[in-house]
């Protein structure tokens, strides 16, 4: 397993509010290079804020502000140098429906290099390629690039998108509730990727099946409400919770 | 339910079972209910269809009649030549056919490119002040009477230089044909759903890439689509011409004169005394139909196949 050194996240006092609605209150959590991070907790406790701030997605609803830091290795997301969309190609985002654009199945990989000045040719099939085989998509769509992107199924598109993010070649791989649309076959195939990925990018992954948590993730992040209750290995925080509400919330007496 | 099974339990003679059970008068109630309910369903959709059918009459009325007088206008010399009055049949109206389609041009050269920027600002910030803004007045312009239009432009672009031109009609139609474009843009565009736009900002999208490489081009056949009808709508105005581009009984090709046009054409010839012309009129309104028509045609091509792209493996 290579392990990637770069991809390092870290929250310092992270509060967000949608208009006058606090969505994060003072989250401080780091995430290390190359891990898997399981994010759970009940509906609207902010674990797709926390995930959005990550890339800064955060900021396309009008009338949100935030307090506190987001430092991706040792650079603050927010900086006035920092150049957005840069940040966004560095940390790439999978959304929990699928949303491949309308267009072929290579070009929708082959937007992220493009947009890096890749120019058409052996370079870029060869990107487009390698993403493809990383989101274990490719020996299904290696004989019909040119297809439709809509025209595969649920889960395929999902690999695609993933294909798509990394093809960016991102060290951090955001995904919120990536396999909550699809059905089981698809979902073991998006957790068997997500498993091979570990240590080559940093996951931080969204998902209220806490099964799927213990199986993709190394560590997780319990939120309720906004905060951060407790964080830790994924096997000792399932097995022996610290917290009282994070004992509650895995063993389904609430959420 | 008591009641039928009641006899049963109590043993009733037969004959009155007979009568009380399924058979008896509670469904035939219900049967009476069905048929009732079956009678209102029909009457229903008899008025329905009586309504659309009265709805659709004058329409096919006008286009049979159109296609019967129109017709006999039609011949070559009616798409060749310059009205005459000399002749029996009248001549052609060559010149208003070419001036309606300058016209035309000029306006969507002119319209088509600021309603399409302004539905795309709509769409993608509607909740500034622009676009509040703007939007209202789209509407009220929308709603304004066409010859109010008219008499605008013959305030701004004919008063200033002193004469009537194509270039004030062309600009007239303009005016009618931004805000129509505008709305419809802003209605295909904000279709486009969210989650496009968000993948494309996530993978390092700039915003005006996003908007032109996503929205606006998974919207293009829908805006197309919208284009064309709002074409196909000035494209019959006439009050807007009436002192702007004025008219011209020969043939102009020059935008700084005044330019004949289909719709004034119609107007002028179908109210003269001379058969030749009125049968003029008729022909021109025949192909100011089949024009509309075969816009519509191609604007409901567009919207398919924009269907089809959208639904395609979902
Ligand atoms: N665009 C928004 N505008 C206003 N409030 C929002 C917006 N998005 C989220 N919120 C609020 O912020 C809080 C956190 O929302 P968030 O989407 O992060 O929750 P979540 O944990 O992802 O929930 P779920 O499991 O249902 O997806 C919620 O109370 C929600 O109502
Ligand atoms: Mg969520």
């Amino acid at each position: 397993m290579i392990v990637t050194t770069a991809g390092a996240l870290r929250f310092t006092d992270f509060s967000v509010w949608y208009g006058a609605r606090q969505a994060l209150h003072t989250v401080t959590i780091a995430i290390e290079p190359g891990i898997a991070l399981a994010l759970i907790g009940p509906s609207g406790c902010g674990k797709s804020t926390l995930l959005r701030a990550c890339n800064r997605m955060t900021e396309l609803v009008p009338g949100t502000r935030h307090t506190g830091t987001v430092h991706l290795d040792d650079g603050e997301i927010h900086a006035r140098e920092v150049d957005v969309r840069a940040l966004r190609q560095r940390v790439g985002m999978v959304f929990q429906q699928s949303n491949p654009l309308p267009r072929s199945i290579f070009e929708n990989v082959a937007y992220g290099p493009r947009l890096n000045g890749v120019p058409d040719g052996s370079e870029l099939t060869d990107r487009v390629t390698e993403a493809l085989r990383r989101a274990a998509i490719w020996d299904e769509v290696a004989d019909r690039l040119d297809d439709p992107a809509l025209a595969l199924s649920g889960g395929q598109q999902q690999r695609l998108c993933i294909a798509r993010a990394l093809a960016n070649d991102p060290e951090v791989l955001l995904l919120d509730e990536p396999a909550s649309a699809l059905d089981p076959g698809a979902t073991q195939r998006i957790e068997e990727l997500l498993y091979d990925l570990r240590g080559s990018v940093t996951i931080v992954i969204v998902t209220h099946n806490l099964q799927q948590a213990a199986r993709v993730s190394d560590r997780t992040a319990f939120l309720y409400d906004g905060r951060l209750v407790e964080v830790g290995e994924t096997s000792a925080l399932f097995t022996r919770p610290r917290e009282a509400q994070t004992e509650a919330f895995i063993t389904g007496r609430f959420g | 339910m008591s009641s039928i099974v009641s006899p049963t339990v109590l043993g009733a003679p037969s004959g009155r079972r007979e009568r009380r059970v399924p058979g008896g008068h509670e469904l035939a109630n219900a049967s009476r209910t069905a048929q009732r309910r079956q009678r209102t369903d029909r009457l229903a959709t008899l008025l329905i269809w009586s309504g659309a059918a009265l709805a659709l009459l004058p329409l096919a009325l006008i286009i049979g009649l159109l296609l019967v007088r129109g017709s006999a206008a039609l011949s070559v010399a009616f798409f060749t030549e310059l009205p005459d009055l000399s002749l029996p049949s009248g001549g052609g109206i060559a010149n208003a056919i070419a001036g309606s389609a300058l016209l035309v041009g000029i306006a969507s050269l002119m319209g088509l490119p600021i309603g399409i920027a302004a539905g795309l600002h709509l769409a993608t910030h509607p909740h500034t002040r622009l676009s509040r803004i703007s939007r209202y007045l789209s509407d009220v312009l929308n709603g304004v009477p066409s010859i109010v239009i008219g008499v605008f432009a013959w305030e701004v672009f004919v008063r200033p230089v002193g004469h009537f031109s194509a270039w004030a009609g062309g600009l007239a139609l303009a005016v009618l044909l931004v805000p129509l474009v505008a709305r419809t843009t802003e209605t295909v565009v904000s279709l486009v759903p969210v989650e496009l736009t968000e993948a494309a900002l996530a993978l390092g999208f700039p915003r005006w890439r996003t908007s032109l490489q996503v929205v606006l081009r998974t919207a293009l056949p829908g805006i197309v689509t919208g284009a064309l009808v709002a074409v196909a709508r000035i494209a019959g105005e006439t009050a807007p011409l009436l002192f702007t581009a004025f008219g011209n009984a020969f043939w102009s090709m020059s935008p700084d004169e005044p330019i004949a046009a289909l719709p004034l054409t119609i107007y002028a010839y179908a109210g003269s005394p001379y058969e030749g012309w009125q049968t003029l009129a008729w022909g021109g309104a025949l192909v100011l139909l089949l024009l509309v028509a075969g816009l519509s045609v191609v604007a409901r091509l567009a919207t398919r196949r924009q269907l089809s792209r959208v639904g395609a493996g979902r």
